[in-house]
């Protein structure tokens, strides 16, 4: 009688291609992740369930947290032309090196005629709590309202569309500030905007 | 793939001969694979949720004040909420010129508080409308939000947030009023 024979495989599996495959796509996530950039001023957005994702482009950003307010643009060439009009604005000239490196600031709360040591200084200096008293928004010397409608003439005549807002209150900002900002985009027909939120469960 | 060649199959070379036991120099690549794929599920998960949320906010119009006809809700159709200091809110249905329709009543934000009240309050314009025959979704439920200096802007958004989460399509932000200030004051909340 044949012995019925069994042929004795290896029950393991080659996990080389499995390896190979996936170390490749764990390369390409961590490539295309973005680093957290530092932000000039720290806000601790409150949550919300609501989850509209924010656009990337075409927006711009204010920044309210203890009684300051910052603002920054998205696009440079957006940027650039924003910092040249207000130059014109409020007499400031800014060489072609110091528009260059505006270009590359996210976000930024100081009075114009401080504008050109903002630029001036280095990138950690500049994100040092405390270095940048916030642009002035005040009935006598309102620059946040130049800084937003300028923004949004220079993105109707570079590309057309108007500009998205974004609010990005700190969640112990007191009402009156983020009122004083709603008012001022409100007296320039920008009635339409995001807040910036965090994400939780509707069980609070 | 991942084992050495270890040089056998180099046909037979003087049989009987005592060999070394060849062992498979193979590497068990599983571990490996398992750590790579839970960095990957980590990754992916931190690109898209990274990315902030954000909430659409609209505002009315600057009113015109030469309109001669300014919109008019009837008052059983409103709820006023008003926004006062810690963390606290306060109700009422109808006008402050006289006693409210309902309340004023304070409450606090959330399921336990605010939330209930919305959605009776929903439910009771709906079934007023329904039994007269309007339409639900352009009369229903108006919501007044009347932020006061003494909240703060997490309140604003909780009380947006209440919104959607009720599903009240009519809202809208309205300057807080002097009669508003005493409903809190004589409620301890501002």
């Amino acid at each position: 009688m044949a012995k019925l024979k069994m042929s004795k495989k290896s029950t393991k599996v080659d996990m080389t291609a499995m390896c190979d495959m996936a170390f490749l796509l764990l390369s390409f996530f961590i490539m295309t992740a973005t680093a957290k950039v530092p932000e000039a001023l720290p806000v601790e957005t409150p949550a919300s369930t609501v989850q509209t994702k924010l656009p990337d482009e075409n927006l711009g950003t204010l920044s309210i947290a203890k009684g300051k307010v910052f603002y920054g643009v998205s696009g440079r060439e957006i940027r650039v032309e924003t910092l040249k009009r207000m130059g014109e604005k409020y007499g400031v000239a800014f060489t072609d090196d110091e528009q260059k490196k505006f270009s590359l600031i996210d976000g930024f709360g100081v009075d114009m005629r401080q504008m050109k040591q903002l630029i001036a200084m280095k990138n950690e200096d500049r994100m040092k709590d405390g270095t940048q008293p916030g642009i002035p928004f005040d009935s006598i010397n309102n620059q946040l309202k130049d800084w937003i409608q300028i923004s949004r003439n220079v993105t109707k005549d570079l590309d057309n569309k108007d500009l998205d807002i974004a609010i990005k209150g700190d969640s112990k900002e007191e009402y009156p500030t983020v009122k004083k900002v709603l008012d001022i985009l409100q007296k320039q027909n920008k009635n339409n905007f995001f807040l910036v939120t965090g994400l939780r469960s509707d069980d609070f | 793939m991942a084992e050495l060649n270890t040089g056998d199959g180099g046909g037979k070379k003087g049989g009987g001969k005592v060999r070394s036991k060849k062992s498979n120099p193979g590497v068990d690549l599983t571990a490996m694979v398992d750590l790579a794929f839970l960095l990957i599920t980590f990754f992916i998960l931190t690109t898209t949720l990274s990315k902030p949320q954000s909430m659409n906010l609209a505002l009315p119009d600057t009113p015109d004040v030469n309109d001669p006809i300014p919109p008019e809700t009837p008052a059983w159709r409103t709820l006023t909420i008003v926004l006062g200091s810690g963390d606290k809110v306060l109700w009422y249905s109808g006008r402050t010129d006289g006693p409210p329709l309902d309340g004023p009543v304070v409450t606090t934000y959330g399921k336990a508080g605010i939330r209930d009240l919305i959605l009776s309050k929903k439910k009771g314009v709906d079934d007023r409308n329904k039994s007269t025959g309007r339409d639900l979704e352009k009369e229903g439920i108006t919501v007044i939000l009347k932020p006061s200096e003494k909240s703060n802007y997490k309140n604003f958004v909780d009380i947006l947030d209440e919104m959607a989460i009720t599903g009240v399509k009519k809202y809208a932000t309205v300057d807080i009023t002097p009669a508003d200030i005493k409903f809190l004051e004589t409620n301890n909340i501002y």
